[in-house]
């Protein structure tokens, strides 16, 4: 009973001290500055609506391009690539889409699966 | 009022009821696109003739024009690399006598790859393209095991530099998806874009339609599938076997 | 008039103690090591390709989970059938059963392209697939032969012992049929694709969990100094050499009906007779896995002496790998037949026998299962009270 007492004051301790430092880390860990999109266009939905739901839009999409094989949507994983490629010192200075995607996902530590598969150069002629 | 339900309760749990199936249905009813915009409806089933007696024997214009396509030309490992579609030669034992074919995904109305696939990413669309959903593959290769022409390939190792309209990664197992993204916007598919420069072996379209390019030329003769004896019934056919 | 059995955890501070468990757990770091470069590199640093999909790794996955199955043989026959003898056996060979199965399901697991997926294939299933309702199986045994566990070592649920016990085989029954399965409804490849794969995998099942527990039972007994009678180890021993009898008829009719067949008699000999390596170790199997362990367990010569029977123990194990091996492989191996009767040429998809040459990372993560089973058994003993500390022949 003494050591099951034990181990659980052991882990609250613990558990405190993560949340004192989570908020000691507050302003320490820069906000992150995603790279801009291609100017003079506007992204399909406002910002604050993609920066809480964009994974939303795309899961929907992906089932309904795949699936059912309707293009041209316009949430449309290619077409986010178009506008937000960006020159990638990773990719040589060519335009991808994760200096854009990274910065945000690398503050939130959320891994990217999508660039496995998906193409981060936008094509030629597509840029909108 | 113990025995008849309140009529004015029922009426309310009713509304109620029309309304969450509303709310439920609303996003359904933005998914279901009209005609124009669906593209793969079940009224369609894509299909491929070859004409072996048109197929040259040294010629790989199909498969180069795949690869390109699809951006998965080897890496030099054929043991491992992808091969969506591959010229075939097959000789009698006793005469000698060979035809050559390119074998790929034949697009079966009973895929096995399908029936095997533990999560559903392997499947048929509603127009008969058999495709792989990468996003919930999770690289078992059970469908390559059941797939009785080894029409699929494993990705063994990291890929770059993907072509934007066909996602392919490690881990994950691909085919010949009959080029969907140039078929749903009323393309042909590479193979048969470049055999048409070549030999013009092969004729896509319409399974469904007698009236179009391949409904005509199925017409003119007996196509025959390859194992018949598996009872599949492939999208894909052939003249000349 | 049997006395009850006492049983007891294995003893703090034996030697050699420490120094086992570091070994196992360095073969399981291992194994961690080996799936992590598989994941990292990919599957193009094993020997693996597209005609040899399934490699290494699924031989010990699918030796350790059809060894799973069987090693709950001993409880049910105590449960189930009533056998008196084997009582004091049941726990032991409950946790076995567990550990074999998670050990199994560890590898198969970790050799997935995308093993980062397991949440998707826990939530996604096509009921259609064999392989999705073998999740179901698997992870349902897990939490039969769990509840098993529990009710065989609760005193005051002795009441029980019999359901569970009996929902327990017939699960096991299920699920061994689903391995079997796996192969038997593949229609691609005429080394599959037969209805004789689901009960040849349950005769197999008997014969690889009754050789590992026997194996087992007596390890551990050893490590602890407690004794074990040798007509308890021949009675097993006899039994083990009736299961192997029976897995070899199974593999007999296999082959026999496949020779009838014009359409399948090419694989069949290609097994039997012109498979090469192939050929040399289906009859090494035959010979080692089936009839060594029959004349060890069964000639006057042996009879009573515990010696020969752990050796027919050992040798239906490395038979056993090795049949699987002939299985998995050795019917991937093969050209599939496109144009049955006529000569197929091409790439290296077509034409021949394919080459495939298990590598180092394929047998990394495969001894790795091995060596969590054997870890997760040892450390059950340790701290459950799983064996009875007299297993002596009256």
């Amino acid at each position: 009973m003494r050591l099951v007492a034990a181990f659980g004051a052991v882990a609250a301790g613990l558990i405190a001290l993560v949340a004192v430092l989570a908020q000691a880390a507050d302003g320490r860990v820069p906000l992150p500055k995603p790279a801009k999109a291609t100017a003079g266009t506007q992204c399909v939905e406002p910002a604050a609506e993609m920066r809480r739901n964009h994974m939303v839009h795309l899961e929907h999409q992906r089932d309904e391009t795949l699936r059912e094989g309707i293009r041209g949507k316009k949430h449309s994983l290619r077409d986010c690539v178009s506008c937000h490629a960006a020159p990638d010192p990773k990719a040589g200075g060519q335009a991808t889409a994760r200096p854009f995607c990274d910065a945000c996902h690398a503050y939130a530590a959320v891994t990217i699966d999508c660039f496995g598969c998906h193409a981060t150069k936008p094509e030629a002629g597509r840029a909108r | 009022m113990n025995g008849a339900a309140d009529p004015a309760r029922r009426d309310f749990l009713a509304r109620l009821g029309g309304a969450a199936a509303t709310l439920a249905l609303a996003p359904g009813l933005t998914l279901m696109a009209g005609p124009a915009e669906a593209k793969a409806s079940g009224g369609r089933r894509w299909g491929l003739l070859i004409d072996l007696t048109r197929c040259a024997s040294g010629c790989e214009g199909c498969v180069k024009a795949c690869g390109e396509e699809n951006g998965w030309a080897g890496a030099g490992r054929p043991a491992t690399d992808a091969q969506w579609i591959r010229k075939v030669t097959v000789k009698d034992r006793k005469s000698g006598a060979s035809a050559g074919l390119p074998v790929l995904c034949q697009h079966c109305a009973e895929p096995p790859c399908v029936d095997v696939c533990p999560t559903g990413a392997s499947f048929k669309r509603a127009d008969g393209v058999v495709l792989v959903d990468k996003h919930i593959c999770i690289g078992c290769r059970y469908c390559m095991m059941a797939c009785p022409f080894g029409a699929r390939s494993f990705v063994h190792e990291d890929v770059t530099d993907q072509k934007p309209h066909a996602p392919r990664g490690k881990g994950t197992v691909e085919s010949c998806t009959l080029c969907v993204h140039r078929i749903d916007k009323g393309g042909q598919p590479a193979c048969v874009e470049a055999c048409a420069k070549e030999g013009g072996a092969m004729i896509f379209g319409d399974l469904n339609d007698p009236q179009g390019a391949l409904g005509k030329a199925l017409a003119r003769g007996l196509a025959a599938r390859l194992r018949p004896d598996l009872a599949l019934g492939q999208g894909v056919l052939y003249r000349g076997l | 008039m049997a006395r009850a059995a006492v049983f007891a955890e294995l003893r703090a501070g034996r030697p050699g103690a420490v120094g086992i468990g570091l070994a196992l757990g360095a073969v399981v770091l291992l194994g961690l090591i080996a799936a992590h470069a598989m994941e990292t590199e990919g599957h193009v640093i094993t020997g693996m390709t597209n005609r040899v999909v399934w490699g290494m790794p699924h031989v010990f996955a699918i030796f350790l989970i059809v060894a799973a199955s069987g090693a709950l043989n001993v409880a049910s026959m105590a449960s189930v059938f009533g056998r008196e003898a084997y009582k004091p056996l049941s726990r032991l060979s409950g946790v076995l059963a567990l550990a074999l199965l998670l050990g199994g399901l560890a590898v198969l697991v970790l050799d997935l392209g995308r093993p980062d997926r397991l949440i998707v294939a826990m939530t996604h299933f096509n009921f259609r697939s064999i392989f999705a309702w073998n999740i179901f199986l698997y992870t349902g045994f897990v939490a039969v032969v769990g509840a098993y566990l529990v009710i065989m070592m609760s005193p005051r649920w002795a009441a029980r012992v019999k359901t569970a016990g009996t929902v327990a085989f017939l699960w096991r029954l299920i699920l061994t049929t689903g391995t079997g399965s796996i192969f038997g409804f593949l229609l691609a490849r005429p080394a599959y694709d037969s209805a004789i794969l689901a009960p040849l995998f349950i005769a197999l099942s008997l014969v690889f969990g009754q050789a590992a527990f026997l194996l087992v039972l007596l390890g551990l007994a050893r490590f602890d100094g407690r004794p074990v009678g040798d007509q308890l180890v021949t009675r097993l021993a006899r039994l083990l050499g009736l299961l192997a009898a029976v897995a070899l008829y199974f593999t007999a009719l296999q082959h026999l009906t496949a020779l009838y067949a014009p359409a399948r008699a090419e694989s069949a000999r290609f097994v039997l007779v012109e498979g090469g390596i192939y050929t040399l170790l289906f009859w090494g199997h035959v010979l080692i896995g089936g009839v060594a362990p029959m004349v060890l367990a069964w000639h006057p010569a042996y009879a009573g002496r515990r010696g020969p029977a752990i050796l027919a123990a050992a040798l239906a194990l490395i038979g056993g790998m090795v049949q699987i091996y002939v299985i998995v492989i050795g019917g991937q191996v093969q050209p599939l037949p496109l144009f049955p009767g006529l000569i197929v040429e091409g790439g290296v998809l077509d034409g021949g026998v394919a080459p495939y040459a298990p590598s180092l990372p394929e047998f990394g993560l495969g001894l790795g299962g091995v060596a969590l089973a054997l870890l997760g058994v040892a450390l059950a003993a340790r701290f459950l009270p799983l064996l009875p500390l007299r297993l002596a022949d009256d």
